[in-house]
């Protein structure tokens, strides 16, 4: 297994390469039991919906599981509320760091490109350490990176939709370019879509809605454990090129010539 | 340390008058004993904004099936529970369609047939036409319903205040408008020693033979209770909208329509005083107002299952705490000591019921009476408040 194989992020080493998010869970043993399942060493947490102030809440189970907490700035569509947000957070749970979410309307839930460009140089000018959610734009990613994110989350799809990763290419194109991770964030349905973010050569993955609502999330959290193993380790095994025509895999040579 | 000044004792006290604890003080009284309910300010919490469906079968969640078989039980005791108290329980048979927005939102619906079929439940699809030819008012562009006879309703601020009339009414009954401060135990030092009484907020305290914890998400707080009732309750805010429907209008709706919006809940359910009750959201954002949000939300859903929601008078919206548990599951029943060798004398634990409250009443009611009656049903024994909190060695 990739046992020596660290997802480092701001300094900061994990062991697994899976991000979780928190939101639809249907009960907070459920999801307790989906986390520990998912193997899961960063959790992000909606500040807009969960308050650190409530007792025996999301926070105390995330303590309790040794789980680091992400912040994000979920339900903020412009770059004033993503940074208020994010200094409540700072605040309430003493981290610098933030998953910047800012999105530009209800029905797609697709990041404001503009307005998250302006919430990323607030933030990293007040000390954050960004983790920018994104859209599957080179370009803009590119441009997140410079500007001071030390993560680029881009979507595989809409927020919720799992319809899984809709332009492998652009993805692909992010990875090649970046210097800092790369997690791909928001739209996994399966656990295929998780492996496919990994064989690009994502860094990370980064679902929430493809286990907490799905029927058995516990039993979902632990595929996505071993997709996302499965994955990294196939985009560093090398794999073979696509072919037209079949290649036996026993070589001809040697048989009998009748 | 018990404070002197004792009021009269009775045979139970029960602490808190939401739905749930009105109903066992109800249910306590009728078993023949004296009844002291203790709240300063009755049915106002959480049954003070409850719609009252009484759903188990729409209520059905995936790896929840535990909690069916007392929500089925609970149902089916309703209509007994509701004749006994007259025709001002506010207690209505009306059905349930459940209705899908897009078409993710009909499969999940579909998916979760499947389900509630396993367990024997009904629950029957119609067309939309037919969903419609029911119900005139419910939108075209829906994609699909499914008709549930089984799920019923009651309005809880009506059986609350027949509750509360029955009890002002008995002479054995009493209904002490004052906080509960804690538990008094036979041995002041020993939180597992058997409990004599309630310590009232001012400092007086009430002898009874028996005390029920029903006060919702404040149980948690009580001095005095047993080592191992630790009651992990965690607020969860609702918000929820009552308005009128305007004649023209009326009825809006005959049935309790339900659904999906893009993958939110929403319901309507109709009053029959003309009213129509919209919730509810879940938050645990800390806030106990009601929330701008929240409203949007419900709004915006509900108006896609029912267009007509958009004429109706906005009369009030209300925001109120669930007492949520880690599993959904309520904490109901006796509290073991701390090595488990026996239950708690005198103390009966009932809340945590989180979603479920109207709907558990008469089974709470009933389960707290066969407590008392030294019946134990081991049905419920998976319910007990003391399973978050494990047993531990008896000290030497």
């Amino acid at each position: 297994m990739a046992g020596n194989d660290p997802f480092v992020i701001d300094g900061v080493a994990l062991e697994s390469r899976l991000i979780m998010g928190t939101g639809g869970a249907p009960s907070l043993d459920g999801l307790g039991a989906a986390l520990l399942a998912s193997g899961t060493e960063l959790t992000t947490v909606a500040m807009r919906r969960y308050s650190p102030e409530v007792g025996g809440s999301l926070f105390q189970l995330l303590l309790d599981s040794g789980i680091r907490v992400l912040p994000n700035t979920a339900g903020c569509f412009t770059a004033r509320e993503a940074v208020m947000t994010a200094e409540l957070a700072r605040e309430a749970l003493e981290t610098d760091w933030v998953k910047l979410e800012v999105i530009a309307d209800e029905h797609t839930l697709l990041p404001d490109a503009v307005e998250l460009v302006d919430a990323t140089e607030r933030l990293v000018n007040k000390g954050f350490k960004v983790f920018a959610y994104t859209n599957d734009d080179p370009v803009l990613a590119r441009r997140l990176e410079q500007l001071g994110a030390v993560a680029v989350m881009p979507l595989g799809a809409p927020i919720g939709t799992g319809l899984g990763i809709l332009n492998p290419h652009n993805i692909e194109l992010i990875v090649s370019r970046a210097e800092v991770p790369v997690v791909l964030d928001a739209g996994i349905g399966t656990a295929s879509d998780a492996a496919l973010a990994m064989e690009l050569g994502c860094d990370a993955v980064l679902l929430a809605t493809a286990v907490t609502r799905a029927q058995d999330p516990v039993m979902m959290a632990e595929a996505f454990k071993h997709a996302v193993a499965a994955g990294r380790l196939a985009s560093k095994a090398g794999r073979i090129p696509r072919r037209e025509h079949a290649l036996a895999s026993s070589s001809m040579e040697g048989r009998p010539d009748l | 340390m018990a404070p002197q000044t004792d009021a009269a004792a009775c045979d139970v006290a029960v602490i808190g008058g939401g739905i749930v604890g009105l109903g066992i003080a109800w249910e306590l009284l009728r078993s023949g004993r004296s009844v002291t309910l203790i709240d300063p300010a009755p049915a106002e919490g959480a049954t003070f904004a409850a719609a009252g469906m009484l759903a188990p079968v729409s209520e059905l969640h995936y790896q929840e099936e535990d909690l069916l078989e007392l929500t089925l039980e609970s149902a089916g005791l309703w209509p007994g529970f509701a004749a006994a108290l007259g025709p001002d329980a506010g207690y209505l048979p009306t059905p349930t369609l459940a209705l899908g927005a897009d078409a993710a939102d009909r499969r999940a619906l579909a998916d979760l047939r499947e389900v509630q079929l396993a367990h024997g439940l009904g629950v029957e699809p119609l067309t939309v036409r037919e969903a419609r030819a029911q119900e005139p008012l419910v939108g075209p562009g829906i994609s699909g319903a499914f008709a549930i006879a089984e799920d019923h309703q009651v309005d809880p601020r009506r059986a609350a205040r027949a509750i509360l009339a029955v009890l002002g009414a008995s002479d054995e009954a009493s209904v002490v408008r004052r906080s509960a401060a804690g538990l008094v135990h036979s041995d002041a030092g020993d939180l597992d020693s058997a409990v004599t009484g309630v310590l009232l907020d001012d400092g007086t305290v009430l002898a009874a033979g028996e005390v029920v914890v029903a006060n919702g998400l404040a149980a948690a707080a009580l001095e005095g209770l047993p080592s191992r009732a630790r009651l992990p309750l965690r607020p969860v805010y609702g918000d929820i909208l009552r308005l009128r429907v305007p004649a023209h209008l009326d009825p809006l709706l005959t049935a309790t329509v339900r659904g999906l919006v893009r993958g939110l809940p929403v319901y309507l359910v109709p009053r029959a005083d003309g009213t129509v009750v919209i919730g509810a959201t879940q938050r645990e954002d800390g806030s106990s107002a009601v929330s701008a949000g929240g409203v949007y939300q419900l709004l915006r859903d509900a108006q896609v299952l029912v267009p007509a929601v958009a004429e109706l008078e906005l009369l009030e919206c209300t925001a109120r705490a669930r007492p949520g548990t880690p599993d959904n599951a309520p904490l109901l029943g006796r509290v073991a000591t701390a090595g488990g060798e026996a239950d708690v004398p005198g103390v009966v634990i009932a809340t945590g019921f989180f979603r479920h409250g109207v709907l558990l009443t008469p089974a709470a009611a009933l389960i707290c009476r066969q407590l008392i009656d030294g019946i134990a049903d081991t049905r419920w024994t998976r319910f007990r408040p003391d399973r978050f909190s494990p047993a531990t060695a008896k000290e030497a």
